[in-house]
């Protein structure tokens, strides 16, 4: 045991954000394979896990952008207001005659031009990112408006195919009653979202700017005295979330297929919560993407639970995702506090 | 020096903190009355019960920002002490709503005495709720935007659970009084509960140390634990006091419509509480604190929005102009702007040149 214990101590102990990052994983694991025990059914088939995903494809990619932020020390709950905007531009553009490539770049477009102003205010004007990605919600809210009040649906026909073709894998599908067998199915969305996750994982872990974005949220005091051009990194930092927020929307319109004043309302919160439960701390300087991937799933998986196990009045379903967040929030609470004792007693 | 300084140079060092809810109150004012001169006059008008009671834009103005008037309060003491902010005002609102709601339908008629019992219970069960959050921000040493994160999501659902999924309704001249017009008082009661509040928090802040013990939590934690402050006790105080304040703000939200929306009460005012405090020019970060910049914060945010109603700008799209508005404010107020803009006038005024030329010279 002993050896043991001193071999572990030997290569270092594990980071705060792999530790939490680890109890997510393994909580969703536990309960994704109680769920199966219990209710069996719809659980054991793959295509419930492509479901989640493809539902859930546009909150990945904000989640992520949340997590960039986040670890840099700052807050961006502009983006479901932007979801809401790129969603709605689009899909008047679409219908409008424009092409799905101008259509995605208009997304990108809007995107960007919000992640250059709110980064310029939050980083060279030095103003609190919260009240900045606040009026940033409003204006997007109310500019969706501005273009369009009532609800529209894409009639645009390359559109349409794009959004009904999925990607078929065989092999993981299930034997239908009737005999034939369904593939699951997946949509490209979830493979855009699946593509920035990685890409923001690498970019955290082996770029300088990754590296920055830590360093900055740790202790932007020490970053500052390292060199590191502490104003770039958040300016950067709201870039990257803005962008993404502009492809979720695109994203978001692959799956609906309808732009609604309403889209993506708390979609900034259900972010922040994946990311907190993924083991992001708001703190800044601790936080990984994969563990918000997981963050979204255990959202997700718990909500499912609930409506499976019949408790389907309206507010089962926010009033357990409450419960489960505190739970997640007293937890890492907890752990923390204890490793930060342990290290000052050793 | 600087305490023997001139009035103006005190002034200064005292309300400095005052100067962006003011400018941005005198903005919106001089610009209406540019517009349309007769914006502010007051009226006396009948209303349908037959009294004689205030009408016009001012009285709209100070009557809608009532709720967002107390909520600051609040706020603006767990922001001192805590560092953050609650997010989940709305929510506790709308819990404490449905409580008197349903306190008040579990008798047989609205009595004085039910309205009251309404009234303390629905204000212990939101300190309840408050601190629960509070608990979380000063025990678990969680950030206070997180620990209301929960309440947040699930506080409307809890709402909505109390009355069992219903819209229920109250109907009775006592809460028509809390919510327009007491019979023989011309000024609508949420203006008179605001000006309640804001004496209750005079008094406590005059014959307490509240304030000062408030202060010192927000700016440094350890040190007040060391010169003998209970820093937990103070953080968790402040929650109980912004949950009393979201039961006010219930009370009000819920006697304006004598019905109970757990969707729609008070939706979306955490977000003007907290822009309400920042414009206040209180920092988010915690310390020090002025409420009455808060108070100010808020009517500035409901004149804006008066305004744009007057301007036929749709309910809607008055989120997009609040946005640019509110960005303006901040950014003439942050910092940087402030030290670049106090450069441009010295360079303007002559003094950053015959600086200049002293350095030349030597």
């Amino acid at each position: 045991m002993k050896n043991n214990r001193a071999e572990l101590r030997k290569r270092g102990p594990l980071t705060d954000t792999q530790l939490l990052m680890t109890i997510t994983i393994c909580i969703f694991f536990g309960m994704y394979v109680l769920a199966m025990i219990i209710w069996g059914g719809g659980f054991l088939r793959p295509q419930k896990i492509f479901d989640m995903l493809n539902d859930n494809a546009a909150l990945i990619i904000v989640a992520c952008s949340l997590t960039t932020v986040m670890i840099c020390g700052g807050i961006d709950i502009s983006v479901g207001g932007v979801i809401c905007l790129v969603v709605m531009s689009c899909v008047v553009h679409l219908n409008a005659g424009g092409s799905i490539l101008t259509a995605a770049l208009l997304a990108l477009g809007i995107g960007l031009a919000y992640g250059l102003v709110q980064g310029f205010l939050v980083a060279y004007l030095e103003i609190q990112p919260f009240i900045i990605s606040l009026a940033g919600m409003f204006f997007a809210r109310g500019m969706t408006t501005i273009v369009s009040v009532e609800p529209q649906k894409v009639a645009h026909e390359g559109f349409q195919k794009l959004m009904e073709s999925k990607i078929e894998i065989p092999w993981l599908g299930y034997v239908a009653k009737k005999g034939n067998l369904v593939p699951a199915r997946v949509e490209i969305g979830v493979v855009v979202a699946l593509v920035v996750v990685i890409a923001i994982f690498l970019m955290l872990r082996y770029t300088r700017l990754g590296r920055n974005l830590y360093a900055v949220g740790g202790n932007s005091q020490s970053a500052l005295m390292l060199g590191i051009n502490v104003k770039r990194t958040r300016f950067y930092s709201h870039l990257i979330s803005s962008l993404l927020a502009g492809v979720a929307g695109f994203v978001f319109l692959m799956h609906t297929g309808a732009g609604n004043a309403t889209n993506a309302t708390g979609a900034e919160m259900n972010a922040i919560a994946s990311s907190i439960i993924g083991g992001t701390l708001l703190t800044g300087g601790v936080g990984n993407v994969i563990g918000t991937f997981f963050g979204v799933m255990t959202l997700t998986t718990i909500k499912n639970i609930v409506t499976t196990s019949g408790l389907r009045d309206p507010w089962w379903q926010s009033i357990t995702t409450g419960a489960m967040l505190a739970f997640f929030i007293i937890l890492q609470s907890v752990v923390l506090s204890n490793r930060g004792k342990r290290k000052k007693a050793q | 020096m600087a305490r023997k300084g001139s009035l103006a140079a005190r002034l200064r060092s005292e309300y400095s903190q005052l100067l962006v809810p003011l400018i941005a109150i005198v903005l919106i004012v001089v610009f209406n009355l540019i517009r349309d001169p007769g914006f502010f006059s007051i009226s006396v008008a009948q209303n349908n019960l037959g009294n004689a009671v205030l009408q016009g834009n001012l009285i709209s103005i100070l009557n809608g920002a009532s709720e967002l008037a107390v909520l600051a309060m609040g706020m603006t003491l767990v922001t001192a002490a805590c560092g953050g902010q609650d997010i989940s005002v709305g929510a506790v609102a709308a819990i404490a709503g449905s409580v008197f709601v349903k306190i008040l339908r579990a008798g047989a008629t609205i009595t004085p005495l039910t309205v009251a019992l309404g009234i303390v219970s629905c204000c212990l069960v939101a300190m309840l709720f408050a601190s629960f959050s509070g608990v979380l921000v000063a025990v678990f040493k969680i950030q206070p935007m997180i620990a209301t994160l929960i309440l947040y999501t699930c506080g409307r659902s809890i709402a909505y659970w109390i009355n069992g999924g219903a819209t229920p309704t109250v109907d009775s001249p006592i809460i028509t009084g809390i919510g327009s017009f007491i019979p023989g008082v011309p000024v609508p009661t949420p203006i008179l509960i605001v000006a309640l509040m804001a004496v209750i928090f005079g008094l406590i802040f005059k014959f307490t140390n509240l304030r000062l013990y408030v202060q010192t939590v927000g700016i440094n934690q350890g040190a007040a634990r060391l010169n003998g402050i209970n820093a937990v006790g103070i953080k968790l105080l402040t929650f109980v006091l912004l949950g009393a304040c979201c039961s006010v703000a219930g009370v009000i939200g819920v006697s304006r419509l004598s019905l109970i929306n757990h969707e729609t009460l008070l939706l979306d005012v955490e977000m003007d509480a907290i822009l309400a405090v920042a414009i206040g020019g209180n920092l988010l970060g915690g310390g020090k604190f002025k409420m009455v910049g808060s108070v100010l914060g808020a009517y500035a945010i409901q004149a804006l929005t008066i305004t744009l109603y007057a301007m036929k700008v749709p309910s809607t799209d008055i989120k997009a102009y609040k946005a640019i508005v509110i960005i303006l404010i901040v950014a003439v107020g942050s910092p940087v702007v402030k030290e670049k803009s106090a450069q441009l006038w010295k360079k303007l005024t002559g003094k950053g040149a015959s600086g200049r030329i002293r350095r030349e010279a030597a």
